[in-house]
């Protein structure tokens, strides 16, 4: 069986990806299972799609245990724990990026003992969230990485799960597919189907016998305020508002009063400041300001450029 | 006939389409909503006939789809969780009135704490209402259960509605290949809905679901409403068997896999059965004797059928993927009783329960469920009923109470 996982962000088109792989897989004769995971997602949040093929019937479901092949669309997803991109890899999965950086940089600093390759310079915008066909780019990617699918049969596949986008779309990802498809023709096979372990195999699950725990602590109950600020939202993120002090006239509330996420504060001063662990990049903050002291750049130049090992 | 990747939710769509239903009645629930979302946009583009209406609440939905049925009409509906619950008291109302249709529910954890993914107490929440219980593992068996459903309801001997239940997200948001079958086919199969008796129209004035005082005008009423749900289990192998012959797909009461020369075997419903599949090859390459039993029906309770699969089995692990608080598994304590009057040499049960809100279940635990009920039968020593869940799952539960505040201590 063929186990692939895309992670991607909300909005770049993962779900179409899982999507365009499965129906081409089928059209070639497999047994196929994709689906995406859905949670709480919007635009910009960690969400992860996958794809099952076997010419066998498919004796699984759900999330996959342990992936052959997971392609990441935006890399900053591998810098946080949040979104899982390496859970479940083994030495024999491979890990896709679509990263400026080497692929040999991303396997030193993650200590992956798999192998590790990246997209072809996809277009020229360096922005992931801004590459309009990156979705279709990594089903192309994963269609040439398990070598059975042939580019007729990708393009088919394309057709048919963008076809109610309209012809021009449809025109536009067939070109960046198939042009990432023959660059790619290297790879094609890097991905075997695997087989799974035998029953001796695999570890005792360390189950325990559950505690009881009285109502005070067993309720599912939250007992103090504000205790979403542990969750960094901000990494939702894909345009980052920077204030630009030297414009600021210090009105020192409407950008803060109009924040739905409560992240700009006014210091002493009467200086904003915003949260990055909590701005979702909405950008309301920059629509709002009288004096246009608020800009937006693009996230992803700004959390590889910050990122020295810390958190966004 | 077409082979193409559907999800669960538009197996469900295809299946109402196919049936030719004339009306839909719909509220929104996570992860239902596509299902009416598809019914709207071919009703919307003349793809479909029939007529949708988009109700208030569940409560008032599934009151127009037992009105609807009531008239003669086909009807179809869909919901899910929460949605099923506050529709709970039409459920037992619209089953009195033996209206027959089919109500697609797409199960989810019930609040609180409030959750997304599936788990069967709110199906099983409905198992006392009178409607039959259809439990599916694939998208094909939610399209396909979806046509013998209304077989099932309309037949004389029935007349009861119907709850298809599938689960969300491991299938209502997953493709998998699905045979759409033709039209043609499906009317030969599933005729036009004839309601004879049960017609009620304007201008032919009758009353339904009238107050009787009295206990046993009562008793009389919904005793036999029991009677005409146990009399699925004699009509269901003739239209399962209608349905092969038009489909060539043949369904029975239980699906039962290398139960042949089964020494043991897992008791389970709904999707998560298929992980049991692999399970089980798994562990018959490692020289076991293992099978596993999975009753589509719920409702009425298929005990003869359990019964006979079971005979000479000597341990099963009957994994429940809900919970009845203060009892433990509802598919562990049916199946007891069913074994427990009948006469055969019962297999020993243990009890597990997982599932619960989507939690998975791995391989790994399948094995050691194996393990341990082998050992049980072994060792004559019975286990205590046991929750799938781990030591680091509880770990992560400890994050999680701390950032809650949890007052330790
Ligand atoms: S709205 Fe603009 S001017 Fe006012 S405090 Fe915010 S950034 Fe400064
Ligand atoms: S971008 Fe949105 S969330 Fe971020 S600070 Fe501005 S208004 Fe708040």
């Amino acid at each position: 069986m063929y186990r692939i996982r895309f992670h991607g962000r909300g909005g770049q088109g993962m779900k179409t990806a899982s999507r365009i792989l499965g129906t081409a897989f089928f059209l070639e004769g497999f047994e196929v299972q994709d689906a995406q995971r859905y949670g709480a997602e919007r635009r910009g949040a960690p969400i992860f799609a996958y794809v099952r093929a076997s010419r066998e019937p498919i004796k699984e479901r759900g999330i996959i245990q342990r992936p052959d092949l997971v392609i990441v669309a935006d890399d900053t997803l591998l810098l946080i724990d949040a979104p899982g991109v390496l859970k479940g890899m083994t030495p024999q999965s491979v890990l896709l990026l679509n990263s400026e950086e080497e692929p040999k940089m991303w396997k030193d600093r993650l200590n992956f003992s798999g192998a590790v390759f990246a997209l072809p310079d996809v277009q020229d915008l360096k922005e992931p969230t801004e590459q309009l066909h990156i979705g279709t780019v990594c089903a192309a990617a994963g269609a040439r990485f398990v070598g059975v699918i042939s580019q007729k049969t990708l393009k088919q596949a394309i057709q048919d799960e963008l076809d109610i986008l309209g012809n021009q779309i449809v025109e536009e990802n067939l070109e960046q597919a198939l042009r990432v498809y023959d660059l790619m023709e290297a790879y094609a096979g890097k991905i075997k189907p695997s087989s799974e372990p035998a029953v001796a195999d695999y570890p005792d699950p360390a189950w325990i016998e559950m505690p009881y725990e009285d109502a005070r602590i067993s309720a599912p109950a939250i007992h103090a305020a504000a205790t979403s600020l542990k969750n960094p939202t901000g990494l939702w993120r894909t345009l980052r508002p920077v204030i630009d002090y030297d414009r600021c006239h210090r009105c020192s509330s409407i950008c803060s009063t109009f924040c739905p996420e409560n992240a700009i504060s006014v210091n002493e001063n009467g200086y904003p400041q915003i949260d990055y662990q909590h701005c979702k990049g909405c950008l309301l903050c920059m629509e709002q300001c009288p004096h246009h002291a608020i800009e937006s750049s693009l996230e992803h130049t700004k959390t590889l450029e910050s990122d020295k090992g810390d958190e966004i | 006939m077409t082979r193409r990747l559907l999800t669960g939710n538009a197996a469900a769509a295809w299946g109402a389409r196919l049936a030719e239903v004339d009306y839909v009645p719909a509220f929104p629930i996570t992860p239902q909503t596509e299902i009416i979302e598809t019914i709207a946009h071919w009703m919307d583009q003349g793809e479909m006939a029939g007529r949708f209406t988009t109700l208030e609440s569940e409560h008032s939905m599934i009151t127009a789809a037992g009105s609807a049925a009531a008239t003669g009409t086909r009807v179809f509906t869909a919901t899910s969780s929460q949605g099923l619950l506050y529709g709970m008291e039409m459920l037992y109302t619209v089953a009195g009135w033996r209206a027959p249709f089919v109500l697609m529910n797409v199960s989810r954890g019930l609040s609180s704490p409030i959750t997304l993914e599936p788990d069967h107490n709110d199906i099983l929440a409905a198992r006392d209402s009178g409607f039959l219980q259809i439990h599916c593992a694939t998208c094909q068996e939610v399209l396909d259960s979806v046509l013998l459903a209304f077989r099932l309801a309309e037949d004389d001997s029935v007349r009861l509605p119907v709850i298809v239940n599938q689960d969300g997200f491991y299938l209502s948001y997953t493709r998998e290949p699905v045979e759409i079958p033709d039209i043609e086919e499906v009317r030969k199969f599933l005729p036009a809905f004839d309601p004879e008796n049960t017609q009620f129209r304007a201008g032919e004035p009758r009353s339904q679901g009238v107050a009787v005082l009295g206990g046993a005008f009562y008793s009389y009423f919904r005793y036999e409403m029991h009677l005409a749900c146990l009399n699925t289990l004699s009509v269901f192998d003739s239209i399962a068997q209608d349905f092969a012959d038009h489909f060539g797909r043949k369904y029975g009461i239980l699906e039962t896999y290398q139960m042949d020369d089964a020494e043991f075997c897992f008791v389970m419903a709904g999707s998560f059965a298929t992980k049991a599949k692999n399970a089980v090859d798994l562990l018959r390459d490692a020289g076991w004797k293992i099978g596993l039993v999975r009753p589509r029906l719920i409702r009425p309770f298929p005990a003869d059928a359990l019964c006979r699969a079971l005979t000479g089995i000597h341990g099963v692990a009957v994994i429940d993927q809900n919970l009845s608080m203060g009892k433990g598994g509802i598919l562990y304590t049916e199946l007891a009783s069913a074994l427990y009057s009948s006469n055969s040499n019962s297999p020993l049960l243990v009890s597990y329960i997982g599932g619960l809100g989507g939690r998975d279940i791995t391989r790994e635990e399948f094995f050691k469920m194996a393990r341990e009920t082998r050992h049980a039968v072994e060792t004559g020593k019975v286990p205590l009923p046991r929750l799938l869940y781990t030591e680091d799952e509880l770990r992560q539960m400890r994050k999680l109470q701390t950032i809650a505040h949890a007052p330790w201590g």
